[in-house]
């Protein structure tokens, strides 16, 4: 049995009187791409930012390689080897490539008392990162408003695994693209997968999660309603389990099944 | 896709030229950068000046020193309007902060004797702590900057004026000059430099002499005033800054989008603090070399400056929500306003003209700015 990268046990959160929260247990192998599955107000960005140092639990246990830690501050998560690529924010638009590829963690090189951002070594390791990831840039200089959606996905995941990543998680990464750059985006997943990075994927999407899910975790109204492997669970059942069952079920009967 | 490990980056970026992207003609390319309409707009104003004003003495040497110091004088402040403005915020109260630290500077060396360093140091000083109480404000408040240094641009000038007054009766102090001889740091404000070059250039005959008065036989060009110096530097110091440093990086990453680059790790709130500072240094700067070149403080002095130095900014090709933009556009927008202001005078049209002009001008910098924004981003 391998020692899960990251184990977070029984984790609950109180803001005021609100129980975002209430007993979550989630842990997330090397190499494996562990599903996060919930409908809206589930309780999954709450426990995202637990995970990544923005939130502190208000009760319960996380373990890092089998030790218990406690994250004060995002930079901490970071330094520990998890990385978040957030849905909306992860690059800015009007900078270069390069520029957000580096983004707070500038290489730079000496000349005499001055230090200045070695462009030459930073353009060439973009570039090489994101050809790795199957993304093939005009120049390295080129804005990222240029790029797609998808693209901008991938730069983010790729700048979180070069710059050493233990645990990536990404937090609705599929949720606003199209189909040929949701298969990009999942394509990456895969990618980074097999180099032993454990992924979190964050989705409300079955499909996407079936994909390339090899676990997958529902939550509702803040709890963990269990975790399944791929190939116990069937798609229909995730789906059933996310809305709360019931009511999803006679609402599908009436569409056709189209849901 | 064709393997390409093993290969130099180079040849990786030669390998992977995907061929659905169509080439982007070269003039595309060119317009793609923030200086371009400044480009533009200097080669016109020159154009349109040579034709007019050629005969006029304006390209002659006395001539270019005139507009030569009145663009130096709006690149000084539109220096750090710039970097601020590209770090996402605005400072309306650098022409305020002239006026403040002109009456510092001239109050404690003609009025309470002090040796004119350290007059200058303190108002120096002053100036950094107002420029980081202005972004701490801003920062901790979460307001718009716009709000917070109009506030200060009142409290400023109020305060400016108040001074001025309780201590003198008078809202201008002469007689710097004669206490500022022989200061260590004083001529590092008001001096000129290159002298020797400019008498040997008279007699080579380039530059004229004066041929009556008690300065007959000396060259009409004495230097090169040290405001043109200062430009220069400020120019050259901040472009490299923003554009080959990390810091500069950061300074974009805090315009561009505070919170991916907070996430990232980057300090946004003390770049942000910093810039503010900056301009603050810069108006600094401006103040102490014009209060040397004329050898008096007036509490209404900088008046509109903010303005100026946003125009100045924006002509340069900057965004105003911040993220984007150039030092040496910004330069090149200050240029055109020296070069037009006192173009108008040597052209001998009427000056009121000058400001209808500002108004269609940054009008045609603003639009450009955001078809060029549009370009980058590829917005539709």
């Amino acid at each position: 049995m391998t020692t899960p990268l990251i184990e977070l046990v029984n984790i609950e959160k109180q803001f005021g009187p609100v129980i975002a929260l209430n007993g979550v247990s989630v842990s997330v192998l090397p190499g494996e791409c562990h599903c996060l599955l919930g409908d809206n107000g589930a309780g999954k960005s709450t426990f995202i930012k637990t995970m990544s140092g923005v939130h502190k639990p208000t009760r319960g246990q996380i373990l890092m390689d089998g030790k218990e830690v406690k994250f004060d501050n995002p930079r901490e998560a970071m330094t520990s080897g998890i990385a978040t690529v957030y849905q909306d924010l992860a690059m800015i638009p009007l900078m270069s490539v390069t520029r957000n590829f580096w983004m707070g963690r500038e290489p730079q090189r000496r000349a005499g008392p001055f230090k200045f951002f070695d462009f030459g070594l930073a353009n060439a390791v973009t570039m090489e990162e994101m050809a790795k990831m199957g993304i093939h840039l005009r120049s390295p200089d080129q804005a990222v408003g240029t790029l797609s959606g998808g693209e901008r996905q991938t730069v983010a995941i790729a700048r979180a695994v070069y710059f050493g990543a233990k645990v990536l998680i990404l937090d609705e990464p599929t949720s606003a693209l199209g189909v040929r750059q949701t298969s990009n985006v999942l394509a990456t997943i895969d990618k980074v997968r097999k180099k032993g990075i454990g992924v979190v994927f964050i989705t409300h999407n079955v499909r996407h999660a079936m994909a390339v899910g090899d676990r997958f975790t529902v939550l509702n109204r803040g709890k963990t309603l269990g975790t399944a492997r791929k190939g116990e669970i069937a798609a229909e059942e995730l789906q059933d389990l996310m809305a709360g069952g019931q009511e999803l079920a006679e609402l599908e009967g009436s569409l056709g099944g189209t849901v | 896709m064709a393997e390409t490990s093993g290969q130099t980056p180079e040849q990786i970026t030669a390998a992977i030229k995907d061929e659905r992207l169509r080439e982007i003609s070269p003039l595309r390319k060119a317009l793609i950068r923030p200086e371009l309409g400044a480009i533009c707009g200097t080669v016109l104003v020159f154009a349109f000046f040579l034709s007019i004003a050629g005969s006029s003495g304006m390209f002659a040497p006395e001539g270019i020193i005139n507009w030569g110091t009145v663009s130096a004088q709006f690149a000084i402040i539109a220096v750090g309007a710039c970097l601020l403005m590209i770090a996402g915020e605005f400072d309306l109260s650098v022409g305020s902060m002239i006026g403040f630290s002109g009456i510092i500077i001239a109050l404690m060396t003609v009025q309470w004797g002090f040796p004119a360093w350290v007059s200058i140091l303190t108002a120096f000083a002053l100036a950094l702590l107002i420029g980081a109480l202005n972004g701490y404000l801003v920062i901790k408040t979460g307001l718009p900057s716009f709000i917070v240094t109009l506030a200060f641009l009142y409290i400023l000038r109020g305060l400016t004026i108040f001074i001025s007054i309780t201590t003198t009766r008078k809202t201008i102090i002469g007689g710097v000059r004669e206490a500022a001889e022989g200061d260590p740091i004083a001529w590092l404000f008001g001096g000129k430099v290159f002298n020797g070059l400019f008498v040997w250039l008279a007699d080579m005959g380039v530059v004229g002499k004066f041929v009556a008065g008690p300065k007959a036989g000396q060259p009409v060009v004495e230097g090169i005033p040290m405001l043109l110096i200062w430009a220069l530097l400020l120019i050259i110091v901040c472009h490299i800054l923003l554009t080959r440093t990390r810091f500069g990086n950061w300074i974009f990453a805090a315009g561009g989008d505070a919170q991916a680059a907070r996430y990232v790790g980057v300090p946004v709130d003390r770049v942000k603090i910093l810039m503010f500072m900056l301009t603050a240094f810069c108006a600094t700067v401006f103040a102490t070399c014009q209060v040397m070149e004329f050898g008096s403080a007036a509490a209404d002095r900088g008046l509109l400056k903010e303005f100026e130095a946003i125009i100045s900014v924006v002509i340069g090709g900057a965004l105003l929500t911040g993220g984007y933009g150039s030092v040496v556009g910004a330069a090149l927008g200050a240029l055109i306003f020296g070069v037009v202001q006192q173009g108008l005078f040597f052209a001998g049209v009427e000056s009121s003209l000058f400001r209808v002009f500002l108004g269609v001008i940054l009008l045609l910098a603003v639009i450009l700015n955001t078809y060029i924004r549009r370009m980058i981003t590829g917005e539709r």
